[in-house]
Parts: C-alpha cells; sequence; structure tokens
C-alpha cells in the first residue's frame, strides 16, 4: 500500500511539473506551430492523469478526438494560412501586467474556493469495479442521459453544416 | 496519498494560464489553443471528482464537453479561414471593423 502510494505520487508529481510546463510553452511560444505542439503534449498529459484517475475509456477518447483529430485540424488550418507568425500591430503593451495580475487574481480564488470547501466529502455512490469501464458510460449514456447525449449529435449536425456554408467559396458570382 | 485537493489545484492552475494566455495573445488561432487549454482543465477537474466520489457522472461531463469542444473548434477554425480569405490577417487587433 505504501508502495503504491509513492508510486502515485511521483506519477502526479511528474506528469503535473509536464502539463504546467506544456501549457506554459502553449501560451508563451511565438510560433503558431510550436504552440499547437505544446498543446497536443498538453492534452497527452491529461489524458495519462485521466489513467491514473481508472477513467480510461475517457482516456482513450481525449487521445483519438482531442490530441488526434482536433489538433490535426489546428494544425492543417495554421499551416493553410501560414499564420505561424502574426505581423500587424504589436498590441497594447499595459496589457500584459494587467492579465498576469488578473491571472493570478483568478488562480488564488479558484484555489481560495476549492480549499474552503469540505474537501473530504464521502464517496456519494458505490463505484462499480473499473469506475470507467466503457460498458458502464455506454449505458448510463443511452439511459439515464440518453437525451442530452441525442442533443449532441443535432449539434454535431448543426456545426457540421454551418462548417460547410462558411467555407464555401463566394468568388464567383455569389 | 494524492487527493482530491491536489488535483484541483492543478486543474485551476491550467486554467489560470490558459486565461492568461488568452487575455495575452493577439493571434486568433492561438486565443482557440487557450480556450482549449481551459476546456481541459475543466475536464480534469470533472475526472477527479468523478474518481473520488465515486460517480461516472463527472466522466459523461467531460464527454460533453469533448463534443461542443470539438464543434467550437470547427466552427471557430471555419470562421478564421473566411476571416483570413477577407482581411489577410488573424490578429485579433486588426479585426476591429465592428468598432463604433
Amino acid at each position: 500500500m505504501e508502495g503504491t502510494s509513492v508510486g502515485e505520487w511521483i506519477a502526479f508529481l511528474v506528469l503535473a511539473a509536464v502539463a504546467i510546463a506544456t501549457a506554459l510553452g502553449t501560451v508563451a511560444v511565438r510560433n503558431a506551430v510550436h504552440s499547437a505542439l505544446f498543446l497536443v503534449l498538453n492534452l497527452l498529459t491529461v489524458a495519462a492523469f485521466y489513467l491514473l484517475l481508472n477513467a480510461p475509456f475517457v482516456a482513450m477518447v481525449q487521445i483519438a478526438v482531442y490530441a488526434g483529430a482536433v489538433m490535426v485540424l489546428f494544425l492543417f488550418v495554421i499551416m493553410m494560412l501560414g499564420a505561424e507568425r502574426v505581423s500587424g500591430a504589436p498590441g497594447m503593451r499595459w496589457q500584459i501586467p494587467l492579465a498576469l495580475a488578473w491571472g493570478g487574481i483568478l488562480i488564488g480564488g479558484i484555489l481560495f474556493a476549492f480549499l474552503q470547501a469540505p474537501m473530504e466529502l464521502p464517496p456519494a455512490g458505490s463505484p462499480p469495479a473499473p469506475l470507467g469501464d466503457p460498458a458502464a458510460i455506454g449505458g448510463r449514456l443511452l439511459t439515464t442521459h440518453a437525451l442530452p447525449f441525442e442533443v449532441t449529435s443535432v449539434l454535431l449536425l448543426i456545426a457540421m453544416v454551418g462548417v460547410v456554408v462558411l467555407a464555401r467559396h463566394h468568388g464567383s458570382g455569389g | 496519498m494524492v487527493t482530491l485537493a491536489h488535483y484541483l489545484a492543478l486543474s485551476a492552475l491550467l486554467f489560470g494560464i490558459g486565461a492568461v494566455g488568452f487575455l495575452v495573445r493577439r493571434n486568433a488561432l492561438i486565443l482557440f489553443m487557450c480556450v482549449e487549454l481551459m476546456l481541459n482543465a475543466a475536464g480534469l477537474a470533472f475526472v477527479a471528482a468523478s474518481r473520488y466520489r465515486g460517480l461516472l457522472e463527472g466522466q459523461l461531463a467531460v464527454f460533453f464537453v469533448l463534443v461542443v469542444a470539438a464543434a467550437e473548434v470547427a466552427v471557430g477554425l471555419a470562421l478564421m479561414v473566411a476571416i483570413f480569405r477577407t482581411k489577410q490577417t488573424t490578429n485579433v487587433d486588426d479585426l476591429s471593423s465592428l468598432r463604433g
């Protein structure tokens, strides 16, 4: 028991360091392509956290959909537009210290709220043996949460139609 | 023993980094990435709470967040492509045509 606890701590600390470093990289790096690659690393780290948290199915979906499909779309658009480096006005320099101060306040506020809340809540349900079992998740999605699940499909359809409409060329007489 | 508080603190840090990035950067594509960072931090908090409270609902919430994020990215990037066609830039400071 002691051994697994120490291992869990080491895994948590290493992954947390990587997650924060890659998040800072995403935000701070000048080139948008490098930024996207840092974000891919960050998403993979969070997927590893999901594995640590007994959610293997969510972790796999995170890797396939987020780190895979969504980030490929990002990289594709960045390279297609050639928007690696934004030109133009350097922007309002005074915004940066203001944003940093506001971010510090935000993080402090969230941490305060989290640490004020009663953290040691008893487990509310009796979890099935592997908590993130795909069969359990699928069953719950199609029974208790069937309505949001169906609304999701409508949302995806709307997004798809919207993207097709937006991406159409209006050049020829339209 | 890693507790829920540790995961929530990490998720708050990631969310804050994303929020600061959203305010500081000027490239619209990087702004989208910062939004992804924040959504992801929220997902981490959801899954951690799900694990420590023994409820499956947190993981289901992450699914719905993922779907909405995917739709948002697709539509947002299509908008960026459409804007780039007319304005030749993705700098949000140059996209101020609606300002009075």
